[in-house]
């Protein structure tokens, strides 16, 4: 699984690397997100994968008496997907007031700082 | 505590800056009558050195430090010895008078403050040049002095030619600034001391130094630039573009006057060479006269006396490259005429264009009638310039006559390069000091009226000290030359300046020069003819060369500049991609195993590939589709799977925060959908394929990357930490929620101040009204 899961990894980021290069606003954020999804899955992946073991300390426990995931990786995706939600929800609605404004989607006529107040 | 103050030079120095500090609150009241109050700045200056003379005439050398950046060795070391007092006095004392002269040749000017606070900030920093024992601090006070007379050339801002003389001079002296840090820095690396006075000690190891030429050769740069030699002279006659008052002070009596400073600095330190002395001779033996050939095209007076000015720069650098005890004594002797004549020249140049408004040579005459007082300056100065007895300009060309005499084989030609300058620049002397005064006054000038005495008389000061010190040259002999040759290295004979030697060569050298320049002076009239002429000659000329140099440049960095900054995101993205790919492909190549040991992989299950499978298809769905409704829905399909991903592999909380996350991103997304344009595609299949080839290596390198580090060993400590105490430290069970709340609190308060942020910002962007005014 592991090895498929890294050829994802590879996919998600390729694939979020290529959005990034188009013109359209709104393929940029797409880009964006599919890279963060890539990124969150990479340190996933990396902090190493276990199944069906959730870092939770048994009932009636003070400690694992068992095998368990990595909750440190999985602290920084929480983090991690949270924080790429804040930058997400403001660019989708900042692509809104930009077209209000400049009345188009492509990023080439939008390089110029000063035509639009 | 006000005693130990006086005694500081630190606090002399740093008394021009305060003034002008000062004047950012206190100008608005100076403008008025108050802005001869300033002239006490310089005054008080002049005075402080001025106690300090007697004990720099009984040998004693003043030397205070303090400590700056001692980790740096960089100290504010200051020395004040023989040649630092001829200099400080020159620079306070012609300060003072042209603070006086300013007072009334810019009465009423809208921005007579700013003109005091440059003036002031560029005392200070002339000051902290000739007295800075530490070389880091001099190069600091130099460079201090390169823009504040860029701002002081640049004065008149509105006129196009003020601005671009300024640009270029800061432009030539900046060049050699930074010429100076690189000479300063090797030379203290090489010496081990920043101290010049240390230096002295270390002349042997510095000379036998494998960098010994280079430092030189920078020094050189620097003391170049500053002084205005052949080839980087241009600069100076540009700064004529600025307010009369700076002409004097700055590029007649101080500022130039910089380098040649610097190079007497060094004289005991890297002097004494042939490479020191012949660069200095021909340098200067080239500036002195291709100037001084320069003064006959020139009609216009400050562009005489500004390659007069240069030409005596000249005859300053060809002196020091002479090196010989009778050549330094000249040089100390020649700075002090120079300045005080020179001085006298430009302020009476001032007064004429005040009150007649031209400068041209060819129109004035006969003014004497109406400016007996400035005539008067004007004459002496010009016979001090000339060198006829008994002006101290006398003394100062028997001493550069003698100096030449009595250098070996080659005394001949330098003593006739000598005396073809000394005729030309009494030629340029007469014609500023004398000329617009004698003749017919013409009609156009008869209402000409004397202006106020805080005009003529400064320059009639400075010219009457120029004869009197040529009678009693006593005056100055024991305080200022002796102690100023001493210091130079040459402690040999002492210094006896006399007027009258007898008849000998010298005189007879003197005479002919007179006698042949006062025949230039009745044959030779300037004509714009004769100008024109040598404008012809303009294009290869070095400023031409290096303003052509300069435009070239502009455009090259605006080429480079469009190619970089090309204001295209996708451009930017690229080539950072592309670097990464290209730098970590690399490593990677160079040092993967290629063994993947597929046995530690968890196995597959049918429910796993599926959920990969249909990730794979959203997310080419995603890239591909033509309908953004889609292709937002393909990637909602794409985060949803991800959270199956992390219910099969332990991980409940990021499933339920990636399931809550990716709806919302959806429904955002949708709700501002329906205004957004058709979804395009702007891009052709070749650039498609292009950056499709670049997506796809960059995913590869990742899935390597990936691998690769699964096939290492993993360890970590600080998961065993927070599992072992998330309940005996924390009191909860969910370890993930313990690190988040708990053991990182204060990381996850910082996170939701991010989400308020956004929040806030989402909130504006939705109830921002652009009112009418601000919408085009």
């Amino acid at each position: 699984m592991e090895f498929l899961l890294a050829i994802l990894i590879g996919l998600l980021y390729a694939s979020g690397l290529y959005m990034m290069l188009r013109r359209s606003l709104v393929k940029l954020i797409i880009g964006l997100i599919l890279l963060g999804n890539g990124a969150n899955l990479l340190i996933f992946l990396l902090g190493r994968i276990t199944k069906g073991k959730p870092p939770i300390i048994p009932e009636e426990s003070y400690n694992f008496l068992d095998a368990y995931a990595d909750p440190v990786p999985q602290a920084l995706i929480l983090t991690a997907i949270v924080i790429s939600f804040g930058l997400q929800s403001f660019a989708i609605v900042l692509i809104k007031r930009a077209y209000k404004v400049v009345k188009t989607d492509d990023l080439d006529q939008m390089n110029s700082t000063d035509e639009f107040s | 505590m006000l005693l130990t103050l006086y005694k500081l030079m630190l606090i002399a120095i740093l008394t021009g800056f305060l003034f002008s500090i000062l004047l950012v609150v206190a100008g608005k009241y100076l403008k008025g009558k108050l802005a001869i109050l300033s002239a006490l700045v310089p005054l008080g200056l002049f005075v402080y050195f001025l106690q300090f003379s007697k004990r720099i005439a009984n040998g004693e050398i003043i030397s205070q430090t303090y400590e700056w950046v001692p980790s740096l060795g960089v100290n504010l070391g200051f020395t004040l010895d023989g040649i630092s007092l001829i200099f400080t006095l020159m620079i306070t004392g012609i300060g003072f008078l042209v603070f006086v002269y300013t007072a009334a040749y810019l009465k009423g000017h809208e921005y007579l403050d700013r003109f005091y606070g440059y003036l002031g900030i560029f005392m200070a920093a002339m000051l902290g040049v000739v007295l800075s024992d530490n070389i880091i601090s001099l190069f600091v006070f130099w460079e201090l002095t390169s823009i504040s007379s860029f701002f002081l050339i640049g004065f008149n801002n509105k006129e196009e030619a003020s601005r671009k003389s300024a640009i270029l001079a800061l432009a030539i002296t900046g060049t050699g600034g930074l010429l100076l840090l690189a000479g300063v820095l090797i030379l203290g690396n090489v010496a081990g001391t920043y101290s010049i006075a240390e230096m002295l000690s270390s002349k042997e190891v510095i000379a036998d130094s494998a960098h010994y030429i280079l430092i030189v050769l920078l020094i050189f740069g620097a003391a170049f630039t500053k002084s205005a030699q052949f080839p980087f002279h241009f600069w100076l006659p540009g700064a004529m573009k600025a307010p009369t008052p700076v002409s004097t002070y700055l590029h007649s009596a101080t500022m130039v006057k910089a380098g040649v400073y610097l190079l007497m600095r060094f004289t005991p330190v890297l002097g004494s060479t042939e490479l020191w002395n012949s660069t200095l001779i021909i340098v200067g033996a080239t500036t002195m006269v291709y100037a001084a050939i320069h003064t006959i095209f020139r009609t216009d007076l400050k562009g005489i006396l500004a390659y007069s000015t240069i030409s005596a720069l000249g005859i300053l650098v060809f002196l020091i490259g002479l090196g010989t005890q009778d050549a330094l004594l000249a040089a100390c002797v020649f700075i002090l005429v120079h300045a005080l004549y020179k001085a006298t020249l430009f302020l009476v140049t001032g007064i004429i264009d005040h009150e007649t408004g031209t400068r041209d040579i060819t129109a004035l005459s006969g003014l004497r009638k109406v400016l007996l007082p400035v005539a008067i300056a004007g004459v002496l100065a010009a016979i001090s310039n000339a060198g006829i007895p008994p002006s101290f300009g006398f003394l100062g060309k028997d001493l550069i006559y003698e100096a030449t005499l009595h250098f070996g084989s080659s005394a001949l030609i330098l003593t006739v390069l000598a005396i073809v300058t000394n005729i030309l620049l009494l030629y340029a002397g007469f014609l500023a000091g004398i000329k617009p005064f004698t003749g017919k006054l013409p009609a156009a000038f008869e209402k000409v009226h004397l202006p106020s005495f805080l005009m003529w008389l400064p320059p009639l000061i400075l010219a009457t000290l120029g004869i009197v010190i040529g009678v009693f040259p006593s005056i100055i002999q024991g305080a200022l030359i002796q102690p100023a040759v001493t210091a130079l290295g040459e402690s040999g004979n002492e210094v006896q300046l006399k007027l009258w030697h007898g008849f000998n060569l010298i005189l007879a050298l003197s005479a002919t020069t007179i006698g042949v320049g006062a025949l230039l002076y009745f044959i030779l009239k300037p004509s714009q003819k004769l100008e024109k002429g040598i404008a012809k000659l303009e294009f290869i000329a070095p400023q031409t060369i290096v303003e052509k140099f300069g435009v070239g440049f502009g455009k090259f960095s605006r080429f480079t500049t469009g190619i970089i900054q090309n204001g295209y995101l996708r451009y930017y993205v690229s080539v950072i991609i592309l670097f990464l790919v290209l730098l970590t492909g690399y490593t990677l190549i160079q040092n993967t195993k290629y063994v993947i040991d597929y046995d530690s992989f968890s196995a597959l299950t049918v429910y796993e590939v599926l959920t990969v499978l249909v990730m794979i298809v959203g997310i080419l769905f995603t890239v591909f589709t033509k309908s953004r409704l889609a292709a937002v829905a393909a990637m909602g399909v794409v985060g949803l799977a991800i959270s199956l991903i992390f219910v099969y592999y332990s991980a409940p909380d990021l499933a339920m925060t990636q399931f809550s996350i990716d709806t919302l991103t959806v429904i955002l997304f949708v709700l501002v959908l329906y205004r957004l344009p058709k979804y395009l595609n702007f891009s052709d299949y070749k650039v498609r394929i292009k950056d499709g080839v670049l997506s796809l290596v960059f995913g590869a390198l990742i899935t390597v990357l990936a691998l690769e580090v699964l096939s290492e060993p993993q360890g970590s400590q600080i998961t065993d930490y927070y599992a072992e105490n998330a309940y005996i430290l924390a009191k909860g069970k969910n370890v993930v929620n313990v690190i988040l709340v708990d053991f990182r609190g204060i990381d996850t308060f910082m996170e939701i101040a991010v989400l308020t942020i956004a929040a806030i910002g989402v909130f504006s962007l939705l109830k921002l009204r652009l009112t009418s005014k601000n919408r085009r």
